[in-house]
C-alpha cells in the first residue's frame, strides 16, 4: 500500500513536534525515520497509526484519503504499529495474546488460530511456544508475537518504533529477513530508529527528522557523515567550557554493571574530579540515565565498586549520599523534580536544611524572594510550580539543590529551554564548578556535551565508550558513536 | 487529589447539592413516600428542638475526630480505609482499661483518661499495622485497611460474646454497661458530654495547625503529591507514610474511646456507628481541606440524627440518610470530574 502524508501538523502546548511533514512511501518500501529524541518520529508514527489526532494535514493511501480517528480506524485499513514497548498482556499465554484485538464471535477459535500462529512463525523462522506465558518472553519474542499478530489481523503497512532496541543479534537478524520478505510481498514498511547502522543495513530509504521537520531524504549507498549532519543540524556556539584544573576525585566508578529492565549496562569505570564536568552522550534510553542515577545511590549496581571521596559506598541509600554532598536533577521536572500543588515558597521551605517545627511565613517569603531574585524564577513566591514555564522550573530545582556539593548529577539539564535560559544554567553550573564542585551530565544535545564538558563518555545500548577528550572530538565522531558506528566488535 | 479550582467551584456544589436532592426526591418517590414531609421530618429531628441539637452534636464529635484524622492521611496521598477498624481498636482498648480501673478502685477521672489515652493507642496501633503493611509489605492501604477491619470487627464480637461477654446473657446488645461514675460527665438531663466536643475541638485544632502551619504537615503534604519528588528532595517519605498514619488511627481511637466513654457506655457490636465511611465522605467533600470540615460533619451528623424518627413518623427506613449522604459525594465528585473533563479535550483524545 502506498501511504501518503501530506503537511501534518502537531502541536503541544508550545511545542510543535511536528511542523507540516510531507512525505511518500511506495508499495513494498523499507522507510527508514532517522532522527534524534524528540525530532517528532514518534507523534508522525502515532497519527499515521491514529493513536494521535493531527491539528492538520492529510493521509492519503493508495492515492484515496483517508479519515484515522482511532487505532480501530487503521486497523480495519491495514495499518498496524508495533510500539517500542509491546501492547500485550503479560499475564496471558502467546496464543491468547495473538487472539487479541480480532473480530469475531463470541468463542475465540483457539485451534484456528494455533495453526496459524505456527505456520506464521515457521514461515519468518521464529521459535514462539503458543503456551508460553508473555511475561517469560525476551522483548525480542513479544515483538514476534505482535509482528505475527498484526499480520494476521491483514497488516499491509506495518510501523515499528524503534524495534531494535533490547533484542539481541540474533533476533534482530531474524526480525531483518522477516521484514525483506514481507516488503518483498509487497508490504510498506516503517522503520523509525536512531540507529544509523540498523537504518543502513535495512531501508530503501530514508527520511531525517530534526525538530519537527522533516529536513533531508537519502537512498543507498548512504554517506553517514551527512545522515549525522542531518539529524544534528550544524554546530552553533553556545558558549565555552570552563576548563579548570581538575582536583582530588569526587566520584570513582570501578568495573560498575547495572541491570536495566531492558539491558545491562555497563562493565564501566569513570571518574570524576573536583572542577570537572562530564557528559554523558547517547540515544534516551542506552544506560546512561541508569548509570547517572546509580551514581546518586538511586539504583544499586549488580557489580563493581562506587567511591565517592575515596570511600566504598555501593548499595548505601540515596539519603547517605545526599549526606556526602551528592545532589540529584531529574530530568522530569513536574514528575521527580517538583511537587504540582505546592507553591515556591512552600518548595524552598521543604528543602530548608535547619528547619523547626513551625514554620515561619515572614522568614520563609524573605527567603524565598532571595532565591528567586538571585536565580531569576520568573514567579511569585506564591505560584504554583506547576504555572511555572519550563526554564523557570528549571532554574527552581537549580534553586532547591543545596549549597557546597561534592557531586551534581544532571538528566538533560536544558531540555527544552531556550537559547538564553541554557546559556543562563551553564553559567550558575559553572559557577559551582569553580567552587569545587564535580559535574557529571546526561544529555541529548550534543552542542551542549561537547561545549561544556571536560571529557565525555558514549553510551550504546548498555556499552559506553572511554573516556574521550571533549577539546579533541568533533560532532561527527561523537555522533558516528551515538548512532552505533565505530565500536569495537567485542559483544554480540 | 487537586485542590478545587476557586471560581465556579461553589455554584458548581450547590448545583450538585440539588442534583443530590432531586434524586433522593425520585427515590422517595418511587417507594411512594412524601418528600416534603420526609424532609421536614429530618429537619425537625435534627434541630426542632436544643436537645435534638445537642444529640447532633453527640455524633458530631467522634465523627469529627474520625475526619480529622483522615485529612493527614488524606494529605499523605493515603485512603485510610481502614479507619473503621481503627475506631473499633479505639472503642476496644478504652473498654478494656475501663474494665482494669474498674477492680482497682482509681478515682473516675483518671479512669477516664486513662481509657481515652488507651483508645488512642489501639487506634493508632492498628493504623500501624496498615502503614507497615504498606511500607514493607506492598500491600496497598485500600485493600489492607479492608482486611483489617474485619479482623477488628471479628475481634470485637468474640470480646462481647467471649471474654467480655454479660455473665450469662452475653448478646448482640453488648457487653455490661459500666457505672456511670465510669462515663464522661453529660449536660445535665442531656445525651451530651461537653468534654467529647472539647476532645473533637482539640483533635481538630491539631490537625488545622499541623497542616497549616508546621514543616511536618508541609513535608506531608509534598509525599502526597509527589511521592518521587519528595524522596528526590531529601524527605523520607516511608516515616511520613507511618506517622500520617499512626496519627490519623490515633484520632480514629480516640472516636472510638468516645463511643465507649460517652455514647454507648459499654462495648456493642457496631461500636463505630460506621464513623469512619461516613468520615471518608465528609472528607471527599471537603476536597480534603480542613476549614469547612466541622460544618459538613455537623451536616452529615444531623442528617443520621434527624432520620432516626422516620421509621416512626412515615414507615420509612432511616437508612434514607445514607442515600443522601452518598448521593451528595458522588454528584459532587462527578460534577468536579465532569468539569475536568471539559476543561482538557486534549487529553481524552490522546490518552
Amino acid at each position: 500500500m502506498r501511504v501518503e502524508l501530506r503537511q501534518i501538523h502537531k502541536s503541544f502546548g508550545a511545542v510543535h513536534a511536528n511542523d507540516g511533514i510531507s512525505l511518500t512511501v511506495p508499495a513494498g518500501t523499507i522507510q527508514g525515520i532517522l532522527g534524534e529524541n524528540g525530532a517528532g518520529k514518534t507523534t508522525l508514527m502515532k497519527i499515521l497509526s491514529g493513536f494521535q489526532r493531527a491539528d492538520r494535514g492529510e493521509i492519503w493511501l493508495d492515492g484515496r484519503p483517508a479519515h484515522i480517528r482511532s487505532p480501530q480506524d487503521t486497523g480495519a485499513l491495514g495499518i498496524g504499529m508495533l510500539h517500542q514497548d509491546p501492547l500485550d498482556v503479560p499475564a496471558m499465554r502467546v496464543l491468547d495474546n495473538f487472539l487479541l484485538g480480532r473480530e469475531g464471535g463470541w468463542r475465540p477459535q483457539r485451534k484456528q488460530a494455533r495453526s496459524v500462529l505456527q505456520e506464521l512463525a515457521e514461515r519468518f523462522g521464529f521459535a514462539l511456544d503458543p503456551e508460553a506465558y508473555v511475561e517469560a518472553l525476551t522483548v525480542g519474542e513479544r515483538q514476534q508475537l505482535e509482528l505475527l499478530r498484526l499480520l494476521w489481523l491483514g497488516a499491509r503497512v506495518l510501523i515499528l518504533d524503534e524495534p531494535t532496541t533490547g533484542i539481541s543479534a540474533l533476533q534482530k537478524d531474524a526480525l531483518f529477513a522477516s521484514l525483506r520478505k514481507l516488503s518483498e510481498d509487497g508490504r510498506t514498511i516503517i522503520f523509525v530508529s536512531h540507529k544509523l547502522e540498523d537504518v543502513e543495513n535495512l531501508c530503501h530509504r530514508v527520511a531525517v527528522l530534526r525538530r519537527g521537520q522533516l529536513v533531508g531524504e537519502a537512498s543507498p549507498p548512504y554517506d553517514t557523515d551527512r545522515l549525522v549532519e542531518m539529524m544534528f543540524g550544524r554546530v552553533v556556539s553556545l558558549g565555552s567550557r570552563l576548563a579548570g584544573q581538575a582536583g582530588k576525585h569526587v566520584i570513582g566508578l570501578e568495573d560498575i554493571v547495572i541491570e536495566d529492565r531492558r539491558m545491562t549496562i555497563g562493565p564501566v569505570s569513570l571518574h570524576a574530579a573536583q572542577h570537572e564536568v562530564i557528559g554523558l552522550a547517547g540515544m534516551e534510553g542506552s544506560g546512561q540515565q541508569s548509570l547517572l542515577r546509580s551514581c546518586a545511590g538511586l539504583i544499586r549496581p549488580v557489580h563493581g565498586r562506587l567511591r565517592l571521596a575515596g570511600e566504598d559506598v555501593l548499595g548505601r541509600s540515596y539519603r547517605d549520599f545526599r549526606r556526602r554532598g551528592v545532589a540529584f536533577m531529574p530530568a522530569a521536572r513536574l514528575e521527580e523534580g517538583l511537587i504540582p500543588g505546592l507553591d515556591l515558597t512552600e518548595h524552598f521551605e521543604l528543602t530548608q536544611p535547619q528547619a523547626g517545627f513551625l514554620i515561619r511565613r515572614q522568614e520563609a517569603h524573605h527567603r524565598t524572594v532571595t532565591q528567586i531574585d538571585a536565580f531569576k524564577i520568573r514567579g511569585t513566591p506564591a505560584s504554583p510550580v506547576e504555572a511555572l514555564s519550563g526554564g523557570n522550573q528549571q532554574r527552581t530545582l537549580l534553586a532547591l539543590v543545596g549549597e557546597d556539593l561534592s557531586l551534581l548529577l544532571l538528566e538533560h539539564p536544558t531540555r527544552g529551554l531556550d537559547i538564553e535560559s541554557v546559556v543562563w544554567i551553564w553559567e550558575k553550573l559553572k559557577e559551582r564548578c569553580r567552587g569545587g564542585t564535580a559535574i557529571v551530565f546526561v544529555s541529548s544535545d550534543l552542542d551542549e556535551i561537547l561545549h561544556y564538558s571536560d571529557r565525555i563518555h558514549v553510551f550504546f545500548g548498555g556499552r559506553v565508550s572511554p573516556s574521550l577528550d571533549a577539546r579533541t572530538t568533533t560532532v561527527e565522531q561523537l555522533g558516528q558513536l551515538i548512532g552505533g558506528k565505530g565500536w569495537p566488535e567485542t559483544r554480540v | 487529589m487537586k485542590r478545587a479550582p476557586s471560581l465556579s467551584g461553589p455554584a458548581l456544589r450547590i448545583g450538585a447539592m440539588l442534583l443530590a436532592l432531586l434524586f433522593t426526591t425520585g427515590i422517595l418517590l418511587i417507594a411512594g413516600a412524601p418528600p416534603l414531609e420526609a424532609y421536614r421530618q429530618i429537619v425537625i429531628g435534627s434541630l426542632g428542638s436544643v436537645k435534638k441539637i445537642t444529640d447532633v452534636l453527640v455524633a458530631w464529635a467522634p465523627l469529627v475526630l474520625a475526619t480529622s484524622g483522615l485529612l493527614l492521611t488524606f494529605a499523605a496521598g493515603l485512603w485510610n480505609i481502614g479507619i473503621e477498624g481503627q475506631i473499633t481498636l479505639g472503642a476496644i482498648f478504652a473498654t478494656g482499661a475501663l474494665r482494669l480501673t474498674l477492680e482497682s478502685g482509681l478515682p473516675p477521672a483518671v479512669a477516664i483518661g486513662a481509657a481515652i489515652l488507651a483508645g488512642i493507642l489501639g487506634g493508632g496501633f492498628w493504623a500501624l499495622l496498615a502503614g507497615l503493611l504498606k511500607a514493607y509489605g506492598g500491600v496497598n492501604e485500600i485493600f489492607g485497611g479492608l482486611g483489617l477491619n474485619f479482623v477488628a470487627v471479628a475481634l470485637n464480637v468474640w470480646l462481647i460474646f467471649g471474654p467480655w461477654g454479660r455473665p450469662g446473657v452475653a448478646s448482640m446488645s453488648g457487653t455490661e454497661p459500666f457505672p456511670d461514675s465510669l462515663s464522661l460527665p453529660a449536660l445535665a438531663g442531656l445525651r451530651l458530654s461537653p468534654w467529647a466536643v472539647l476532645l473533637a475541638v482539640a483533635g481538630f485544632a491539631l490537625v488545622f495547625f499541623l497542616l497549616q502551619g508546621t514543616y511536618f504537615g508541609l513535608r506531608l503534604k509534598a509525599v502526597g503529591k509527589n511521592p518521587r519528588a519528595a524522596l528526590l528532595l531529601g524527605i523520607p517519605t516511608t516515616r511520613y507514610v507511618l506517622l500520617a498514619f499512626v496519627l490519623c488511627g490515633g484520632l480514629a481511637g480516640a472516636a472510638g474511646a468516645v463511643q465507649v466513654t460517652a455514647v454507648y457506655h459499654r462495648l456493642i457490636p457496631a461500636i463505630s456507628s460506621g464513623y469512619g465511611y461516613l468520615g471518608l465522605m465528609v472528607a471527599m467533600l471537603v476536597n480534603y481541606q480542613p476549614t469547612w470540615m466541622p460544618v459538613v460533619a455537623f451536616f452529615f451528623a444531623a442528617l443520621n440524627i434527624g432520620s432516626i424518627q422516620l421509621p416512626i413518623v412515615l414507615k420509612l427506613d432511616s437508612s434514607l440518610a445514607g442515600v443522601l449522604q452518598g448521593a451528595l459525594v458522588l454528584f459532587v465528585l462527578a460534577v468536579e470530574g465532569f468539569r475536568q473533563r471539559l476543561r482538557r479535550p486534549e487529553a481524552r483524545v490522546t490518552e
